[in-house]
C-alpha cells in the first residue's frame, strides 16, 4: 500500500499501462515534454516513454478526438487528454459521429478502443469555461462509455480498466479532487469495473446517489447523520452512461427514499436520467418523491467567489437535504 | 496526356479501364434500383471514375489504407470491393462489408481491403486518416494513407485541423479534394475565395498539387509521386483533383434546377469515360471489338451481381442490439 492523491493515482495508472502495452499513446494539449499537462497529470511520461508515444498535440480538439479514433482503429489504446472538459465541445462531432458509432456501423469490423480524459467540475474559481460538467452532452449515446472516479482507489483502477477496454471511454476526472483527496491504494495491479455503480456505504433509511466532488459531501454528511441515528446508503454512480440500472434500482428500493446530488444544473443532467430509471422501475417502492439537489439553472459557473458559492451545492445543502428526506 | 505516358503496361491500363467501366455500369444499376424502389438512395461518382481509379492505382490494399467519401465507388472498387459488395450495401444486406446493412448506400468500408468506414458527416475522415497514418509511422509500417473529400468540405474545421497536424508530424497521407464544382447546389465561387485550393497546402508545410481527374496518366503519375513521397517519409501531399459530376448530387436531387442545360450537355459530351475510350482506341491498346466485348461482359457481370446480391439475406432485426459495446448490447 502507498498513499497517493487522486492525481497521482491517475498518473500511475497511465504509467503502468504504458509499461504493459507498447501500443498505448498519450497526447493532448501540453501533455508532453517537461510540462506534463496543465494539471501535471501526465508528468514524467514523456521522459519514460519518449516523445513518440507521449506528445503535445496542436490546439485543435476535433483533431485530438479524430487522431485518437484513427489510432484506435489501428489497435492502439490511445489516451487523449482534453485540457478541460469545457474544451471537449469542438470534438463533439468526432466523438458522437465517429468514435461512438465505429463499432456499430461496421458491425464490429472496426472499433475505437480509446480513452478520452477530461477534467471537469467547479469550485476552483475557474469561471464559466473551466468549471463545467459537460458529461451530460454525451450521455445518451450508445456505443460510448462515460465514467468518473470519485475515490483515489477508483481513479487508478477505473482508468486501467478504461485503457484495457475495447470500447471508447470518456474518462471524466474531477479537477478539484486531483489534490483534495489522498488514500492508501494497493501496489498490485487491479481494475475497477467500468459498468458498475458502487455502494460505498450501506444504510437503511435513505439512499443518496452522487459522483465527483459532491460524493465527498455526501460521505461526510452521512457520517454525521449516522451519529444522529440516520442510516444512509451511499451510491457512487461511477458509470454515468450507460447507467448501472440494476444497482441503482436495487439501492433505491432498499430504503424507498432517494436523494440525487450533482453539481451540474438539473435539467438534462445525469441525475435526471437516474431519476427516470428509478421512477420507471421502483415508483411503488418509494416512500417519498425523488429529490434532486443540483446547481441553479444558470448558464455556467460564475467567477466571483460569492457567485461561485451561490452556484455550487455545498456541504450544508447536502446535509439539510438528507435530513429533510429522512424526516419525510 | 496519352495513356501510355502513365508508364503502366497495356494490361494494367486495360484492367484500370475495366474498373472504370464497371463502376459506371454499376452506378447506372444503382440508379435503376433506386427508381424502382429497391433502394432508397444513391449518390454517384459519375464523371470522376477515371480520376478515382488512376488515384487508387498508386496504392495497394495490402499495406495502404483508404478513407473514401461517398462518391468514391470507382476508387473503392480499385481497392478490391466488388460490385456485389456495393449492391449489398445499397440493398441493406447482412453481408454488406461496409456496414452490414446499417448505413445508407455508398457509405463505403471494407476491412478485408483496408477501406475504413465512412460516415455522412463530411470531412471527419480527415482527422481519422491522421490517426491511421500516425499508427503506421509509430509502428514503423511501410504503408501510406489515402483520404478523399469533396471540395465543399474544405470549409470544415476538420479539414484545417487534420492538415495542420499532418504537417507537424510529416504524416504519410495523401489528402485529396475531389472538386466537381458543386457542393450539392452551391458552386465553387460560393464555397471558397481562392481559385486554387491546392495553394492551401503551403500554409501547412505540406506539398500541394492540382490534377485534371479526366486525365488518367496525369492523375496516376501525380498520385504515384505523392504516395512514394509519403512512404519515403517526406510527409503529406494535398491533391486537388478536378472532376465532373454528371449526375445530380444524389437520388434526391435534380441538378437541372441549378445548373444550365448547356453546362450539363457540355459535360456529358466530354464524359471522362468516352475520352478514355477514344484514347484506348487511338493508342491501339484496345480495338473497338474488344471495347464492345468488355462492355458486354460487364453488363453480364452486373446483372449476375444484382441477382446474387438480391438473393443474399437481410440482417436479422434482432441484430439491432449487437456490436454496440465489446460485450454486445447495453
Amino acid at each position: 500500500m502507498a498513499e497517493k492523491t487522486y492525481l497521482e493515482a491517475i498518473n500511475l495508472a497511465i504509467k503502468e499501462e504504458m509499461r504493459r502495452d507498447d501500443g498505448v499513446m498519450v497526447f493532448g494539449e501540453d501533455v508532453g515534454g517537461e510540462k506534463g499537462g496543465v494539471f501535471g497529470v501526465t508528468k514524467e511520461l514523456a521522459a519514460e516513454f519518449g516523445d513518440e508515444r507521449v506528445f503535445n498535440s496542436p490546439l485543435g480538439e476535433s483533431e485530438i478526438a479524430g487522431l485518437a479514433t484513427g489510432l484506435g482503429i489501428m489497435g492502439h489504446h490511445a489516451i487523449a487528454e482534453f485540457q478541460f472538459a469545457d474544451y471537449i465541445l469542438p470534438a463533439v462531432n468526432q466523438i458522437l459521429s465517429e468514435t461512438a458509432k465505429m463499432r456499430y456501423r461496421t458491425a464490429g469490423d472496426y472499433t475505437a478502443p480509446i480513452v478520452m480524459r477530461a477534467p471537469y467540475g467547479g469550485g476552483v474559481r475557474g469561471g464559466f469555461y473551466h468549471s463545467q460538467s459537460t458529461e451530460k452532452i454525451f450521455a445518451g449515446q450508445p456505443g460510448l462509455r462515460i465514467v468518473t472516479p470519485s475515490s483515489v482507489y477508483d481513479a487508478k483502477g477505473l482508468l486501467k480498466a478504461a485503457i484495457r477496454s475495447e470500447d471508447p471511454v470518456l474518462f471524466y476526472e474531477h479537477k478539484k479532487l486531483y489534490r483534495a483527496i489522498k488514500d492508501d491504494i494497493p501496489d498490485e495491479d487491479y481494475t475497477v469495473a467500468l459498468d458498475k455503480a458502487k455502494i460505498v456505504k450501506e444504510g437503511t433509511d435513505i439512499t443518496v446517489f452522487s459522483y465527483g466532488m459532491m460524493l465527498q459531501f455526501v460521505l461526510k454528511a452521512s457520517e454525521k447523520l449516522e451519529n444522529q441515528g440516520i442510516s444512509v446508503e451511499v451510491v457512487d454512480l461511477v458509470s454515468l452512461y450507460p447507467l448501472d440500472q440494476e444497482t441503482i434500482v436495487q439501492a433505491a428500493r432498499k430504503t424507498g427514499k432517494v436523494l440525487l446530488v450533482t453539481e451540474d444544473t438539473k435539467e438534462g443532467s445525469i441525475m435526471n436520467n437516474v431519476s427516470s430509471v428509478i421512477a420507471e422501475n421502483a415508483l411503488f417502492d418509494l416512500d417519498a418523491p425523488i429529490k434532486i439537489l443540483a446547481g441553479p439553472e444558470s448558464p455556467s459557473m460564475p467567477y466571483a467567489k460569492n457567485l461561485e458559492d451561490a452556484f455550487l451545492v455545498n456541504q450544508d445543502d447536502v446535509l439539510d437535504a438528507m435530513v429533510e428526506l429522512a424526516e419525510f | 496526356m496519352d495513356l501510355k505516358q502513365s508508364k503502366l503496361s497495356n494490361k494494367e491500363i486495360i484492367a484500370a479501364y475495366k474498373v472504370i467501366k464497371e463502376t459506371r455500369k454499376l452506378d447506372e444499376r444503382l440508379w435503376q434500383l433506386n427508381r424502382i424502389g429497391k433502394s432508397t438512395f444513391n449518390i454517384s461518382g459519375q464523371g470522376a471514375e477515371v480520376g478515382q481509379v488512376a488515384m487508387a492505382m498508386a496504392f495497394n490494399s495490402q499495406e495502404d489504407y483508404f478513407l473514401p467519401y461517398y462518391r468514391d465507388m470507382a476508387a473503392v472498387m480499385s481497392f478490391g470491393t466488388t460490385a456485389k459488395d456495393i449492391l449489398m450495401g445499397s440493398l441493406g444486406k447482412k453481408d454488406d462489408p461496409a456496414s452490414h446493412g446499417r448505413q445508407m448506400p455508398n457509405h463505403y468500408g471494407d476491412k478485408a481491403n483496408n477501406v475504413i468506414s465512412f460516415s455522412s458527416t463530411v470531412t471527419t475522415q480527415y482527422p481519422l486518416a491522421t490517426g491511421i497514418a500516425l499508427a503506421l509511422q509509430v509502428d514503423k509500417k511501410p504503408g501510406a494513407v489515402l483520404t478523399v473529400t469533396g471540395e465543399g468540405s474544405t470549409a470544415q474545421g476538420d479539414f484545417h485541423e487534420a492538415l495542420n497536424f499532418a504537417g507537424v508530424k510529416k504524416l504519410p497521407v495523401v489528402f485529396v479534394i475531389e472538386n466537381n464544382g458543386y457542393a450539392i447546389s452551391t458552386p465553387n465561387d460560393q464555397e471558397f475565395g481562392t481559385d486554387d485550393l491546392s495553394s492551401r497546402a503551403i500554409g501547412y508545410g505540406i506539398q500541394g498539387r492540382k490534377v485534371d481527374g479526366r486525365d488518367f496518366a496525369e492523375t496516376y503519375l501525380a498520385f504515384k509521386e505523392a504516395a512514394e513521397f509519403a512512404k519515403a517519409g517526406g510527409g503529406s501531399t494535398l491533391i486537388v483533383m478536378d472532376v465532373d459530376r454528371l449526375t445530380a448530387h444524389s437520388s434526391d436531387d435534380d441538378q437541372r434546377v441549378y445548373r444550365d442545360k448547356a453546362e450539363i450537355e457540355e459535360m456529358k459530351e466530354n464524359d471522362c469515360i468516352l475520352m478514355m475510350e477514344e484514347q484506348l482506341l487511338d493508342e491501339n491498346i484496345l480495338t473497338i471489338e474488344e471495347l464492345q466485348e468488355i462492355t458486354t461482359s460487364i453488363d453480364q457481370e452486373i446483372e449476375q451481381a444484382t441477382l446474387d446480391a438480391e438473393a443474399m439475406p437481410d440482417p436479422e432485426a434482432s441484430e439491432i442490439m449487437t456490436h454496440i459495446y465489446e460485450t454486445g448490447g447495453h
